[in-house]
Order: C-alpha cells, then structure tokens, then sequence
C-alpha cells in the first residue's frame, strides 16, 4: 500500500477522514476544543460540492444530521463536552429511527461549563445512554491520530451496516495533538443499500410511482407494536455486542497488575509499563477500542489468569470506565482506580508510584 | 356520471384521527391536492413535527420524515441540502414552531433554505390539552392560563408571519385560512405558490394557517369558526407579508428556465 505520511492535528484527520469515508454533509457548533474539524469541513466541503451547514446550535446540527441521514446520505457533526449534552435528544430520536449517523465527541472537562482541557468524564453519557430510552450508541476510542482516520472511516461503515449512531470519543489532547498519519491510497468504504431512505417516492415514464411512501420515525403509540420495535432494536445491539468489541491486550501473559485504560489515559500508561518493568514490575494492559461493546470477556479472562493480581484502572475522570471493568471482574481480583480531574492529566510518576504501592501493598 | 370530487392520490387514505371540526384535515388535503396537481407527490419529502399532527406521516402518501418537537426545520435543512432537487415542507404546529423551534425556524428563514413550512396556527397547544401558546390571545382562556392570558404576566402573542418576513431569507410569506371556500381555495393558492417558490430556488416560503381547535376551546365547529374570524383574524391579519409581487407567472417561468438549464448542463 502506497502512504503518505503526513503530520496532522487530530481534529482535522477526523475531517479529513470523514470526507474520505465518503461523507460530504457536515452539521456543527463551534466549541473547543473540536472547532478544527469545523474550519476544516467550512473550506473542503465547499470545494468538493458536499455540504457544510454553521448551524444555529448543536440541537440543530444534530437534527440536520437526522434529515440527511433519513434521505440516505453518510452525514456527521462534532463537538464538545456541553454540545453533546445538547445533541442528546437527536442522538435519542436517531436511535429510535434508526438511522446511521456519526457524532464526534472531543471531550473537555465538566460539568456544567467546566473547562476547555481534556478530560473522560462524558464515559458514562456516551456508553450508557445520554438521552432517553432503552438504546445504545456505538463508542469508538481512538488513541493516536492514525486511529483517528482510520476509526473515523470504520465509524461511517459500522453507521451502515447497523443503521445506528457511531461516536468517536475523543479528548482535546487527542483532537489538538500533532502526529504523522499516513493515508491510504484507497478508503474500505462499504456501500449499503438504503432502501428505507426518504428520498421521493419517484416516477416511472408512465407516471406511476416506483415505490410506495417511505417513513422515517421513532413514534409508536401502541406499546405493544414499541415493545416489538424495543426487542428488535436490542437484537441488534446483541448482534453488535457479538460483532463489533474491539480492543488492544498488552502483556497479559505474565503481567502481575493489569492498567485498563483507553485512549488518552492508554497512552500514558504504555510508557508507565516500561519503567515498571525496570522496577522488576510485570505490568500488561487491555485497552478498550470500542467502549460500547465493552470488552467484557477479554477482561473477565484476564482476571481469571493466575498470574494476575491485580487491576489499576486509570481515567480523567472520578471513575466511571471502572464500574465495567469492574462488572467484568466480577470480584475475581480487586481493581484500583488512578484519575485525575478538571483537564489535567495524569503523570506517569502518579500511575507508576500507584502501581509500586500496590505491589508493595502485599496486594499483589 | 361526471366524478365532479376525488378523493387525492396525494393522501394514502387511513381515516384521519383530528377532531370534528378541527381544520387540520383540511389543511393536510389542500397540500396534498396540490402535490398531485403539480405532479410533485414523487419528488417531494415530508416532515412531521410534534403535534396533533405528529403522524402526518401517516396521512402525507408522499415520503415523510418525523421530527422531534420544534426541529423540522433543522431536519427539512439536512433533506434538502442532500436532495436539493426535491421538494421539502414541513407542517407544524404553534408550539412546535413558535415555543420550542423557534430558533430553528428563525435561523431556516434566514438562511433562506429553500423549503416550504406550513405552519398550523391554532392557539393552543392541542396534543397536550389545550395550554397556552405563543400564539394564544390576550385574554384567552387555556389550560395553563386559566384566569385568560394577562399581558402583564404571561406576555404577548408571537405574530410569527410578521416575523419572518423581516427576515431577507424569506422569499415568501402569506398567512390564510380556510373558514370558508373562497378562504379555502385562496390557502391552496398559497400553498401552491409557496411550493413554486421552492422549485424556483428563490429561499424560505412560509403559509400560515388560522386553524380550529374546538376541543380545546370548548366550542362546537361552527362556532369554533365563527371564533376565529372574530378574534384570531383581528391578531393575525390575513394577507401577503412578503413576496406579493411574485406572480405564478414568473414562478413558471424562472422554473421552466432553471429546468432547461439543467438538461443543457445534463
Ligand atoms: C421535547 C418535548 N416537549 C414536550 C412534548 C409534549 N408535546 C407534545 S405535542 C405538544 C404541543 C404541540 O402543540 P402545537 O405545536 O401547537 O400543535 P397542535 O397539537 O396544537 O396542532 C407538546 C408540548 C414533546 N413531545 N416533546
Ligand atoms: S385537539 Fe384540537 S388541534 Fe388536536 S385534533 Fe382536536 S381539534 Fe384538532
Ligand atoms: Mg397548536
């Protein structure tokens, strides 16, 4: 495969990979820290003949998503911690109308306002629901810019194939970072067929029409018909759930503590096992890619390997990742929590003396 | 023997559940009337907002969309920027449009998005039973104002045709309503004007409808109408507020122009 390495903001490679994955409708709101993937599509969308619309507010944005999704086009938004929160309710409808769509969420740290600096505080609100009703979201977690594009091309085909929401999470260390990416000469784009899409019923030469009506919806008075609608959509999640875990496993086979930890938070700790390992510490880590499905199994197994003792979960947030490490320890082995709040990051010497005190603990 | 009344292709015939009396199934059959005349019901998608009119969709025998409460003209906005040589409306309620979407109907206008919002003014919020509006009037008596709307304490109806109109994005703005035939076929004629305007890519087009609610004003139908000529018509004057100088005749034309300039483009 011919590449071209480029160095990129990450902000800008989700653009640019979206545009590749062969999306050109982009709704957004200005907010930091993702204001690039914004001034990005703001200029190629115009050149390429997509569109690009400022909208007046992330509520908006996210139902200008819903329309051009219902008309069967690939189509985006992005933005941040407090215009998540606003795009809730669209994210809710575009679950109950089932509509493939991809939000990027560069988060910063909260609530309320917050601050514009990184955090993973909105774990919970992507993975567990956000808006209202029984639904899940596909969650991505990126952790270099080179998975930014390539996870963002994946985003735009799982959107497809599923017909459900896909968010890339994201943090601003992550959407600001400056890293080599090298691009394909060709994207993997799949292309479904999208027989559900409102786009005119359309004519035949004699004037009749080619289809009856389409509809788009996510309203069904008739419990009994929702409850048949809920069941379907949570076969699909089933099936995903099947499908669709991803993540990385560092080290298991010998490791006496295990970090999870995604992301941001991954990348610290990568180099943290380095110098545990000059302490004589065995450290291995499970890195979710896919925080929704969560990979469950893979952590269970782990726990159930002798040589594991222990789990050190790290987050920039006051744990929230950890109550499904946790679910998937099922007690097996005690799990420690290291996070850090309000945009700042932990150091390594934070995460490394935190596994030296467990060690030392006799807890390992 | 001559068929002197059809019923339309453009409505896919599921009995309508509004009210007796309620003006809501005329405005649903003079769009849909107008679709099949102008032979658009093909080339034309739908949104539905959040309403007694929610399942419009249901109605609507072309492709329709629903929309979450006051967003169809954000999800109209993301239609036509993917279909741009389709036709969009979308057909709201007053407290869809004037309460919780006003910003997005505001900012579409604006924008001069060419799409066709038919927006059903009845004074009430009908779905929920009858509480107060933006456009309910002064001195009227709703759920949520039940010693009658006091301005010092509840503020002012929303004149939203008014409003729009000062917007340059909108193209064409024209309040109607449909008490009685001469009304009624006049409300067509906008509706059809309005469509025009679209086809023509000339921006924003907006009909608003003076619309019954008897159930909720606690009025029998033909007093419900008699309510309405006498107290929303001195509110919401009928009429023209933008675009009035646009003939159908230099719609056909600029539409007959703009679709040969497509072939030769082809
Ligand atoms: C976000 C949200 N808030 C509130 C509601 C409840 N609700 C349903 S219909 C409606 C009022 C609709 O009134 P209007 O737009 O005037 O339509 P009408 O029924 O009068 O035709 C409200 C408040 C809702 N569905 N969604
Ligand atoms: S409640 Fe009012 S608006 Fe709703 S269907 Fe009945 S009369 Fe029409
Ligand atoms: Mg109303």
């Amino acid at each position: 495969m011919a590449q071209k390495r480029l160095l990129m903001k990450g902000n800008e490679v989700i653009a640019e990979a979206a545009i590749r994955a062969g999306c050109r409708n982009y709704f957004g709101y200005p907010i930091t820290p993702q204001t690039e993937v914004m001034h990005y599509m703001a200029k190629k969308m115009v050149q390429i003949g997509g569109n690009f619309v400022q909208a007046e507010s992330e509520l908006a944005a996210i139902n200008m998503v819903y329309g051009a999704a219902s008309a069967g086009f690939r189509a985006m938004t992005s933005s941040s911690s407090p215009g998540i929160s606003l795009k809730q309710e669209g994210i809710s409808y575009i679950a109950g109308a089932e509509l493939p769509a991809v939000v990027v969420n560069i988060v910063r740290a909260g609530p309320g306002l917050g601050g514009i600096l990184p955090a993973q505080g909105d774990y919970f609100q992507a993975t567990k629901g956000g808006g209202h009703g029984d639904y899940r979201n596909i969650v991505i977690a990126p952790a270099s810019v080179q998975e930014l594009y390539e996870l963002t091309v994946e985003a735009f085909n799982l959107a497809d194939k599923y017909r459900n929401l896909v968010m890339i999470l994201g943090d601003g260390t992550l959407g600001q970072m400056m890293e080599p990416v090298a691009f394909r000469d060709e994207e993997p784009i799949v292309t479904y067929e999208k027989p559900w899409a409102t786009n005119g019923r359309g004519y035949n030469d004699d004037g009749s029409y080619k289809r009856e009506h389409n509809t788009i919806t996510s309203i069904y008075i008739d419990p009994d018909v929702l409850e048949v609608k809920n069941n379907e959509l949570q076969a699909k999640y089933e099936l995903i759930r099947q499908n669709e875990v991803r993540y990385e496993a560092i080290g298991l086979e010998d490791a006496e503590i295990v970090i999870t930890a995604f992301s941001t938070c991954s990348r610290i700790s990568r180099n943290v096992i380095r110098q545990a390992a000059e302490l004589g510490i065995k450290v291995g880590m499970i890195r979710p890619i896919t925080l929704w499905p969560f990979p469950t199994q893979a952590i269970a197994d782990a726990a159930a390997m002798p040589n594991v003792k222990a789990f050190l979960d790290v987050e920039l947030n006051a744990g929230q990742m950890i109550e499904d490490v946790k679910l998937a320890v099922n007690g097996a082995k005690p799990v420690y929590f290291h996070g850090r709040l309000g945009g700042n990051l932990p150091t390594q010497k934070e995460i490394l003396d935190k596994i030296v005190a467990i060690h030392e603990g006799g807890k390992v | 023997m001559a068929i002197v009344f059809e019923k339309t292709e453009g409505l896919t015939g599921k009995p309508f559940h509004y009210c007796p009396g309620c003006t809501h199934g005329i405005a649903h059959r003079l769009i849909a009337e107008s679709m099949v005349e102008m032979g658009i019901l093909g080339t034309t998608v739908g949104v539905a907002s959040v309403g007694c009119s929610y399942n419009s969709y249901e109605y609507f025998n072309c492709d329709m969309v629903q929309a979450a409460h006051g967003r169809a003209p954000a999800v109209a906005t993301g239609i036509k920027r993917t279909l741009k040589d389709k036709t969009v409306f979308t057909y709201q309620g007053d407290g869809d449009l004037a309460s919780i979407g006003c910003a997005e109907i505001v900012h579409a206008a604006a924008r001069g998005e060419k799409i066709c919002v038919f927006f059903i003014n009845n004074a009430v919020y009908g779905m929920t039973s009858g509480q107060m509006a933006p456009t309910t009037l002064l001195g009227q008596v709703t759920t949520t104002s039940p010693f009658g709307r006091d301005a010092s304490y509840q503020g002012y109806p929303i004149n939203v045709a008014e409003l729009l109109s000062n917007l340059t994005g909108a193209a064409y703005v024209e309040r109607v309503c449909m008490t009685d035939f001469k009304n009624i076929n006049n409300a067509k004629k906008a509706i059809k004007k309005a469509f025009k305007v679209q086809q023509a890519g000339l921006g924003f087009a907006f009909v608003e409808f003076l619309s019954t609610c008897p159930t909720n004003w606690g009025k029998a139908p033909l007093d419900a109408m008699d309510w309405l000529k006498e107290k929303m018509i001195p509110q919401y004057p009928l009429g023209c507020f933008k675009g009035e100088d646009i003939t159908v005749q230099a719609l056909d034309e600029m539409i007959a122009a703009k679709a040969a300039g497509e072939e030769v483009k082809a």
